[in-house]
């Protein structure tokens, strides 16, 4: 994924980090405000509005059974959202507090915790995700396990590295030899200061969830459907994609809005 | 010297080491999977080869003897890891054929498209990343990285699904999927090319810049130098170094891509053999695709490596 050098250059874009909040503002209100609003159920269907192009009735228009876009894309960006916010909580506090622990404690521990970043880097992250979805393809828990797999290993790398170099600072070696406790010393001193950096991981991790979510149930080994789900919509209306191109596509602008707030408030120079 | 030969061994067998946990990594999961399947895995077996309709208990014991489901576990997954190292990967479960036989015709396929995709990226990439590196802070320099950025945000299947509408459904220019010949190559080699190049352009630009601001292009300049010969041969190949390190990460990403790719436009390679053979279960074909994917994404990685230490002979010096 390489997020922390891309983050470097998403900050020579001007006013990205705003840009890159407001579009997420926006989405989360979609996504989070928008399941309560909007009162068409996501899984009603009338057939005789099928690719209803976006009118007064569907705002959006329909898809292919009838079913009101504008819902079902508010049930799928929460969803996206709650699954990659989850997912990337989950993996970054265990490769943070891994990161830790092999920086505190080093020798056998550092190497064991290494060896099994290592492994788990040595496939590509993708691949990973898909072996571990292959115990029960189309359901939410090997999927999001999958990847929690693959992505605590960025946390993990990262965390150990600067930690390592923190913890041989002169002001933490002072606080240990006056007697400060583990938890004071990475509570107080060493966390704070790799804030900013989990921060931009967790940014990127999220952008990057979302993305494989949204890939993997489009080629129907992610959510099955009936879930509204931003991948599995395009691909359920994939034969019709001649027809309601406009229907076909939309889930994915909203994946690629998404993944682009993440990185734009992931990367941007803080102001 | 033997310093010479340990810095070209030295990176190749961190990588046979890198290969070794590959090998370990998805052949534990192939033997978890296979024993993960629900139901009597003999029955399952035997009603996916003969169909449902004629399995009975004494086709499932002849499948349970063949494949020697009885004995205890540990056996099993070290044997089965054994096997994986030997590269005997067994039958597929659906077909039958051995899984090595439909890996070969698939990675044809595969190759023949990444072998489009990759070129086709540093075509687009390259020029791109190395203008906005020559003129950077300015609206090239901008324009490049927005770009980028957008394209790193939109998925690759829907951008090859946009691609598809605009060249074969609107404009009829190209067909949409299948693999009869040159022209249903075009769209899902470019479909990969996109998203690579976004990754290869940011790579180019960073080392472009990095190596216009050195003393080396300085000096070039100043002993008289055209700025055309300057950028030829003092700039190209110092920028090339992380370019082509960089190259190494996009394998990641190309194989990535292929999974997606391959699925979207029916490309009979082995990404689409992997994901099809975890819809059916095909558990050894599942093992097969991913450890040679996997393997390969190791092996480029190898020869990226030798590549960076023709091309910059100082690396190898300081790592002896």
């Amino acid at each position: 994924m390489s997020g922390l050098a891309f983050g470097r250059r998403v900050a020579a874009l001007p006013c990205a980090r705003l840009a890159g909040a407001g579009l997420l503002l926006l989405l989360l209100g979609f996504g989070l405000v928008g399941p309560w609003l909007i009162e068409a159920d996501p899984a009603r269907q009338d057939l005789m509005a099928s690719l209803a192009p976006p009118g007064a009735r569907f705002l959006l228009g329909a898809d292919h059974l009838g079913r009101s876009m504008l819902a079902r894309l508010a049930h799928a960006v929460r969803l996206s959202f709650l699954l990659s916010g989850l997912t990337v909580a989950a993996a970054g506090l265990l490769g943070t507090a891994l990161g830790l622990l092999a920086a505190w404690e080093g020798g056998w521990l550092d190497r064991g915790l290494s060896l099994l970043s290592d492994t788990v880097l040595a496939l590509p992250g993708l691949l990973l995700v898909l072996l571990v979805i292959a115990f029960a393809p189309g359901q939410i828990l090997p999927l999001a396990g999958g990847i929690a797999l693959a992505l605590w290993v960025e946390f993990f790398r990262v965390t150990r590295a600067q930690a390592r170099s923190l913890l041989a600072r002169p002001h933490v070696e002072a606080a240990r030899l006056l007697g400060f406790g583990r938890a004071y010393i990475l509570g107080h001193l060493i966390l704070p200061e790799l804030a900013p950096i989990l921060f931009t991981l967790a940014g990127f991790g999220i952008g990057g969830v979302i993305l494989t979510v949204a890939t993997l149930s489009f080629i129907s080994i992610g959510l099955k459907p009936p879930t509204a789900e931003l991948g599995g919509m395009t691909s359920e209306m994939l034969p019709y994609l001649a027809e309601a191109p406009f229907q076909a596509l939309l889930p994915s602008l909203f994946v690629a809005l998404a993944v682009l707030a993440c990185h734009l408030l992931a990367g941007g120079r803080p102001r | 010297m033997g310093g010479n030969a340990w810095r070209v061994l030295r990176p190749l067998l961190s990588r046979l080491g890198q290969a070794g946990l590959v090998a370990l990594l998805v052949g534990c999961i192939g033997f978890a999977l296979m024993h993960a399947l629900p139901g009597d895995q003999a029955f399952r077996l035997a009603a996916e080869r003969y169909g449902p309709d004629i399995v009975d208990a004494r086709a499932a014991a002849a499948m349970r003897a063949e494949l020697g489901l009885d004995r205890p576990l540990a056996l099993q997954l070290l044997e089965w890891l054994g096997r994986v190292v030997r590269l005997d990967l067994g039958r597929s479960l659906v077909t039958g054929e051995p899984v090595i036989q439909e890996l070969r015709v698939q990675l044809g396929y595969t190759a023949l498209l990444a072998g489009m995709a990759l070129p086709l990226s540093a075509l687009i990439g390259l020029p791109l990343g190395i203008a906005a590196g020559l003129w950077r802070g300015r609206w090239p320099d901008h324009a490049v990285l927005s770009l980028a950025v957008l394209l790193r945000a939109v998925p690759a299947y829907a951008l090859g699904l946009a691609l598809m509408v605009l060249l074969s459904v609107r404009l009829r220019w190209l067909p949409p999927g299948g693999f009869e010949g040159w022209a249903e190559l075009v769209l899902p080699s470019l479909t990969l090319a996109l998203g690579l190049a976004a990754v290869s352009s940011r790579v180019a630009r960073e080392s472009v810049a990095a190596v216009a601001a050195s003393p080396v292009l300085a000096f070039a300049r100043w002993k008289g130098l055209s700025e055309r010969d300057a950028v030829r041969r003092h700039g190209l190949r110092n920028a090339a170094i992380p370019v082509l390190a960089v190259l190494g990460l996009q394998l990641i990403g190309l194989v990535e891509g292929i999974l997606i790719v391959e699925t979207l436009f029916g490309w009979p390679g082995i990404g689409h053999a992997l994901v099809h053979a975890i819809f059916a279960r095909d558990v050894p074909l599942v093992q097969g695709t991913a450890l040679i994917m996997g393997l390969g994404v190791v092996l480029l990685n190898a020869a990226v490596d030798l590549a960076c230490l023709l091309i910059d002979p100082r690396r190898g010096r300081q790592a002896a």
